[in-house]
């Protein structure tokens, strides 16, 4: 059995691909009985993101697979396939499991690391098994790749970084502050960024909203979103002392906020740290507050610098995550290359073991005078003869590497010896991981 | 190898061991990998603790007599009061400060002289554990609070100069940084002024006077001063932060050089020879 991927992705075709060849959620039930309509398809399953729409299914037959999948994939959308194909990627067999597992993991992601992939891998799952595709290939396929996700997040820092600016901010306050309880943030002007960061931080435990404008009716009502305090332009000054956390946006062509003003606060509040974030351009803060002791000030490009600094982070991590996924896909592959060869061997065996039976009961009953002693040393050497005939064919079939040429060896045992041999049903007690 | 010997390595083992896992914890960002070095700093502790029991019937008095014995005491209450730290901040940084720091210490004590030495009859008291164990604790939470005064300025450095690389990311925040290096200061200074207190008391059972500028007394006092003002900025005129880190950096110096440089540079009865025999 093998598994086969066709799709795209943001990496191989722009949005405007994207978003014609998306399946809606209504209608995955029927796209799933057209795809296991198609000759070689055994379990189908879609996944369909703004970021990818990729169709994983289990074969016998990979490189026929991806050809049909291709086609479905143009046919359900209305494109021609000669429209579609140069958009689309398809990977079969080892290279397939491994796509999965990175897409699972996220490291085929926009943001590497991102945390809603495995979200929406899971929906996707859970949409085939409602829908009867996924049978024991695929349900052990997905398990595996949920479980790998798991495997990279815990062993690896791929997602603990932030790479967004708002978030850096928040990230920034935790190395000067550790907890954010308890601590008062105020907004001084009105930015979207400011907002963003602002909500943030209030999920992060800040209990205390100060709002300040020019426009003392905006401050109110922003205010009132975050369920805080409005704070009078003319004299917010003398609030500084209270704030831990500052967010500075407003138009102001001239600095806002003096180092005099600051150097008063941190008297006042007694040194205990103040973390600045200079949104504005022109710059709202003096950025020789910077230099007082316990003033921390970072505008817009030091934040930046963090959301770069943590991206080349997540890189490094993402190579570390590649080794846990390439043992992973060896693992898997074993286990499911066992699954294609093993009916066929236990098949074999079950074969010669009968034509031995027969013939030593037939023998035996020739010979009558035999002691029970040479009954068993006639036993051991016809069952040692199957097996060392055995020996060879067995290894050769486990070891084969997965593509079409297996399929020939094992319809040519297959009918070099008349086996009938039924797919592997449901019966994962018989198969145990190795 | 003596019962003895084989508890000394076995305890630097156990240190060395959790020196690398915490290690690993900070530089690899793995807090399970440092939660493992607690467990084996709490064997090693154990272990340690079975050495002084050893040595103690050996001597029938208190172990720690020779540099060797002192440095391997000071890498004990090391570890007893990192691991004490270490049930309210789960730091696993500090530990990558503690563990190789006892381990050194523990090397160093391998490479001293291990003798023998019988107490001279005129010192024996109760006093003289209760002097030494003050005197080790009070180092070895100035020893605590001098790294957590280290990290906090590389981390402050780090912020102000907004490098945020690796150092940036494994050190945690300033705030807690603080908090340890107070907490250590706070608890490394009652233990200092017992230690001083009673080894003036123990100096007038001895000898009959409770005072004698003795050169060790006399650094002592000034590293107590030094500490005392660093204490006294922090609780009344709201110190906190670099100046708070760089003064117990520096009273840390004045510390290691009481310790250390005192007994190797100037004659007096803090010197090893005196304790023995005349």
């Amino acid at each position: 059995m093998n598994i086969v991927v066709v799709g795209l992705s943001h990496k191989t075709a722009p949005v405007e691909i994207r978003e014609r060849v998306a399946f809606e959620a209504d209608v995955l039930t029927s796209c799933f009985a057209q795809v296991l309509a198609l000759p070689s398809i055994s379990e189908a399953m879609i996944v369909s993101t703004c970021n990818r729409v990729e169709l994983y299914a289990a074969t016998m037959r990979p490189e026929q697979a991806c050809a049909e999948l291709q086609r479905f994939m143009a046919e359900c959308h209305g494109l021609t396939p000669a429209e579609l194909n140069e958009h689309l990627y398809s990977h079969t067999c080892q290279e397939a499991v491994r796509h999965v597992f990175r897409v699972t993991a996220s490291l085929d992601s926009m943001v590497v690391g991102e945390p809603q992939i495995l979200g929406q891998m899971k929906t996707a799952y859970g949409h085939a098994c409602d829908g009867k595709s996924a049978g024991l290939v695929l349900n052990r396929f997905m398990h595996k790749a949920f479980s790998v996700a798991k495997r990279v997040r815990t062993e690896t820092a791929i997602a603990s970084n932030a790479v967004s600016v708002s978030y850096a901010a928040v990230e920034l306050a935790r190395k000067i502050f550790d907890s954010l309880e308890n601590k008062t943030v105020m907004l001084v002007g009105a930015g979207e960024m400011c907002e963003l960061a602002a909500k943030h931080f209030i999920r992060y435990g800040v209990s205390k909203v100060l709002v300040t404008n020019r426009t003392f009716s905006r401050a109110e009502s922003l205010a009132e979103s975050f369920d805080g305090v409005a704070v009078n332009f003319a004299n917010f000054r003398e609030q500084l002392h209270r704030v831990d956390i500052l967010l500075s946006s407003t138009g102001s062509p001239d600095y806002v906020i003096s180092a005099a003003d600051l150097k008063a606060a941190c008297k006042m509040r007694r040194y205990q740290p103040m973390f600045l974030i200079d949104i504005a351009v022109p710059r709202d803060i003096d950025p020789a507050a910077g230099r007082i002791d316990s003033v921390y000030l970072y505008d817009v490009d030091d934040l930046q610098g963090v959301v770069q600094s943590n991206l080349k982070e997540r890189e490094k991590e993402a190579v570390k995550a590649d080794q846990i996924v390439d043992q992973e896909v060896g693992r898997f592959h074993e286990w499911l290359s066992n699954l294609t060869v093993r009916p066929t061997i236990v098949a074999l065996r079950k074969q010669l073991e009968e034509v031995r039976q027969k013939e030593l009961q037939r023998t035996l009953s020739n010979l009558s005078d035999l002691d029970e002693h040479e009954r068993k040393m006639l036993d051991a050497m016809t069952s040692a003869i199957v097996n060392k005939i055995l020996h060879h064919p067995t290894r050769l079939l486990k070891q084969l590497d997965c593509n079409d040429d297996k399929l020939r060896y094992l319809d040519a045992v297959q009918m070099l010896f008349d086996l009938s041999v039924h797919p592997p049903s449901d019966d994962l007690s018989e198969l145990p991981e190795e | 190898m003596e019962p003895v010997t084989l508890l000394f390595a076995l305890t630097t083992v156990s240190y060395l061991i959790a020196s690398l896992l915490y290690l690993t914890a900070m530089i690899g960002k793995r807090e399970g990998v440092g939660s493992l070095g607690r467990w084996v700093l709490l064997v090693g502790i154990v272990v340690h603790a079975g050495v002084f029991a050893v040595r103690h019937s050996m001597v029938s008095g208190t172990p720690v007599t020779s540099m060797h014995e002192s440095l391997s005491f000071f890498a004990w209450c090391l570890v007893l009061l990192f691991l004490l730290l270490d049930l309210r901040f789960r730091l696993s940084v500090m530990g990558a400060f503690a563990a190789p720091l006892a381990t050194g210490l523990m090397i160093f004590s391998a490479l001293s002289p291990d003798v023998v030495v019988p107490l001279n009859p005129v010192l024996r008291s109760w006093l003289f554990p209760v002097h030494i164990s003050f005197a080790f604790l009070g180092n070895a939470a100035f020893a605590l609070s001098f790294g957590a005064g280290v990290m906090y300025l590389i981390q402050d450095r780090m912020l102000k100069s907004k490098r945020f690389n690796r150092v940036y990311r494994m050190l945690p925040s300033i705030n807690v940084l603080d908090r340890v290096n107070y907490t250590c200061l706070s608890v490394g200074f009652p233990f200092m002024t017992l230690g001083i207190i009673s080894g003036a008391v123990w100096a007038n059972l001895a000898w009959g006077s409770y005072w004698s500028w003795d050169p060790k007394e006399t650094w002592a006092l000034i590293t107590w001063f030094l500490y005392a003002g660093l204490l006294h900025g922090r609780l009344t005129v709201g110190w906190r932060g670099r100046r708070a880190a760089f003064f117990s950096i520096v009273a840390f110096m004045f510390l290691l050089f009481t310790f250390l440089g005192v007994s190797l540079l100037f004659d007096g009865y803090h010197t090893f020879e005196a304790f023995s025999m005349p």
